[in-house]
């Protein structure tokens, strides 16, 4: 199986929206290769003819009907924000220039 | 007298509330005295909350008096949790107090709403005393990876009290509480169970709704309860457990009320063993494990046994593939579940403010742990582009293999399986930190149970090296009944041994105001978790 550089640990960590620093960066690349070590031993086991399991209790497509139903109101989901103004979340610039 | 009444089990207490001998304001009280006196060297809460805590108790007096007045039936109909302190795991959301989840990011975050389990306990009448220690967002077998510091185990205070449930488990067996509430992904209700000397159930999955618990891994995560006997325990499991819509996987599923019955009953052949067929799992008794760990276990199958159990060495063949199988399914799971925190609805959010992906960055890196990381960084890769295959959906092949292992046992008949809970006894602070995986090692008897969705419970079975040792028992899916009867037949006939007399051993080091704190410990010991 794959060996992790220095490279792939930045992109993973990239996807995953963490801002590591370099000694994070340098540790994790030793740690997360030798996890993956651990992982290796799963590749002998034959697999071709086995269905994957997701979940283990036989429940399908749980619905209820389409009845409106109360929801929190909105001053108790604001009053964790850590930034917000009248009824709405204060979020940074997402459309906004870039270095 | 106040000490006295935190010695007793769940069931004595409510039998003397009953009787009118005692107000749960009394028994309140002497569990908060305790606690907020002795819980400086220990660490297992994170807050207590006494106000509300006597203000329950009040309304359950009232209750109590209500029933007493009505008579024998009203107050044959009262749950046995009536009036009963309680702790909480502290993912557990009850409206208006904390959830920290162990982690910096849920810092002053107050639940909006309380939890399905949050509601039952109110119903019946608990009293919640407050919210427990543990390893962040229960990544973890030791509580070392809390975020507000470490929690002790009482029968050693240099040791951890495993985890993830660390705090919840620390708490009953140094009689803070009765009973707590923890959650199993991999072990961690079981586990804490074994290394604390208390009995701990992880419930089959989908036994207990989960709405207004804090997510870890969703195909995995179950809550269940903690007690320092099987009939405690029976008797939290009745009160959280059922179906609720609000959480698509609880299960309908019936509720047995026999727990009810076995939780009041004094009859100890409520726990017959005769006649059960009991497998013992080869492949359990695994490289690793403490010879003195592995005495105990035996002597406990050797106990079942002369009291009339069948039990016939078996083969789970898969188990070797557990490990790897849960170090990849658990991390993807958590890597999707984690993404929710991103420092806009609630949390603290740190960063410049000016660019949403910098801000995302920065929260998210400064205010999540290393395990955390760890474990997002594993997940995310696991389930990227090209690496896909080879590992999730491997994983989850592997997974059907594992929980077949067992479903061939229950289709041969078998009534349980017993094994040990631990490979080893608790270790000291700082043994496993500096290497995962030897951390992982902690549950490689508990894991394949969640993989599988099984119930699981844990039951003290002695102590090794003056440190407890814990014996599991493995049901088919739904049989928690049937696994307490177990459990409750393996008290009985080990109710007069020595080591159910004796006490942690750092009781009185903890009733030591000078007693450090177990982060003081580590810091002393240059332990650093990163």
């Amino acid at each position: 199986m794959a060996t992790l550089s220095r490279d792939d640990v930045e992109h993973v960590a990239h996807l995953a929206r963490l801002g590591l620093s370099d000694d994070e960066l340098a540790r994790l690349e030793g740690q997360l290769n030798h996890i993956l070590e651990q992982y290796e031993i799963l590749a002998s086991v034959p697999t071709d003819h086995i269905a994957p399991t997701a979940q283990t209790i036989e429940l399908e497509n749980i619905l209820r009907d389409d009845i409106a139903q109360p929801s929190m109101d909105a001053e108790a989901v604001l009053a964790n924000a850590p930034a917000r103004e009248g009824a709405f979340f204060v979020v940074p610039a997402i459309l906004g220039e870039r270095d | 007298m106040t000490t006295e009444l935190t010695r007793l089990h769940a069931h004595h207490m409510a039998a003397r509330l009953r009787a009118g001998e005692l107000t749960s304001r009394e028994l309140t009280e002497a569990h908060l005295d305790l606690a907020e006196a002795q819980d400086h060297g220990l660490h297992a809460w994170l807050t207590i909350d006494r106000d509300r805590a006597l203000a329950e108790a009040d309304a359950a007096d009232v209750r109590l008096a209500a029933a007493r007045g009505e008579g024998r039936e009203a107050l044959q109909a009262l749950h046995p949790l009536l009036g009963i302190p309680v702790g909480l795991k502290d993912l557990v959301s009850v409206k208006g107090g904390q959830a920290t989840a162990g982690s910096r990011i849920l810092e002053g975050y107050l639940a909006p709403y309380d939890a399905h389990i949050t509601e039952r306990l109110r119903d019946v009448g608990a009293v919640i005393l407050g919210k427990t220690n543990m390893d962040e967002f229960a990544m973890g077998s030791s509580t070392e990876h809390s975020a507000y510091g470490p929690t002790a185990n009482p029968w050693g205070l240099d040791r951890v009290p495993g985890g993830s449930s660390g705090g919840s488990a620390a708490a009953v067996a140094a009689y803070h509480v009765p009973l707590s509430i923890g959650t199993d992904t991999g072990g961690s209700i079981r586990q804490p169970a074994a290394l604390t000397g208390i009995v701990g159930l992880k419930p089959t999955y989908g036994r207990v709704s989960r709405y207004g618990i804090i997510a870890f891994a969703s195909s995995l995560d179950q809550i269940g309860p903690f007690a320092r006997d099987v009939r405690g325990a029976a008797a939290l499991l009745h009160a959280v457990a059922g179906r609720d819509e609000r959480d698509s996987t609880s299960s309908p599923e019936p509720v047995p009320d026999d727990l009810l019955t076995l939780a009041h009953s004094d009859d100890e052949a409520a726990g017959s063993l005769h006649g059960k067929r009991l497998g013992l799992p080869k492949e359990y008794f695994v490289a690793g494990m403490e010879p003195g760990v592995e005495t105990r276990v035996r002597e406990g199958v050797a106990a079942l046994e002369a009291a009339g159990a069948i039990v016939e060495e078996v083969s789970l063949p898969h188990t070797e593939y557990g490990l790897a199988t849960y170090y990849i399914v658990a991390p993807a799971e958590a890597s999707a579940n984690l993404a929710r925190y991103d420092g806009i609805r609630y949390g603290p959010r740190l960063g410049e403010g000016a660019d949403v992906l910098a801000d995302y960055l920065t929260t998210r890196g400064q205010l999540f742990g290393p395990e955390v990381k760890r474990r997002i960084m594993l997940g995310t890769y696991a389930l990227s582009a090209g690496y896909y295959d080879a590992y999730y959906l491997k994983a989850q092949k592997v997974r059907t293999l594992i929980k077949g292992d067992f479903d061939a046992l229950w289709a041969r008949g078998f009534d349980a399986l017993v094994a040990p809970t631990s490979p080893t006894v608790a270790f000291r602070f700082g043994a496993r930190l500096a290497d995962p995986v030897s951390m992982y090692l902690s549950d490689a008897c508990t894991l394949p149970v969640n993989m599988a969705g099984l119930p699981g419970i844990s039951i003290p079975a002695g102590l090794s090296e003056g440190l407890p040792v814990g014996l599991q028992l493995i049901g088919a899916p739904w049989s928690e009944l049937e696994l307490f009867r177990l459990a409750r037949g393996y008290e009985a006939i080990t109710a007069d041994a020595d080591w159910r007399t004796l006490e942690p051993a750092d009781l009185p080091a903890l009733a030591d105001p000078s007693t450090p704190t177990p982060a003081e410990r580590m810091a002393a010991m240059s332990i650093v978790d990163r």
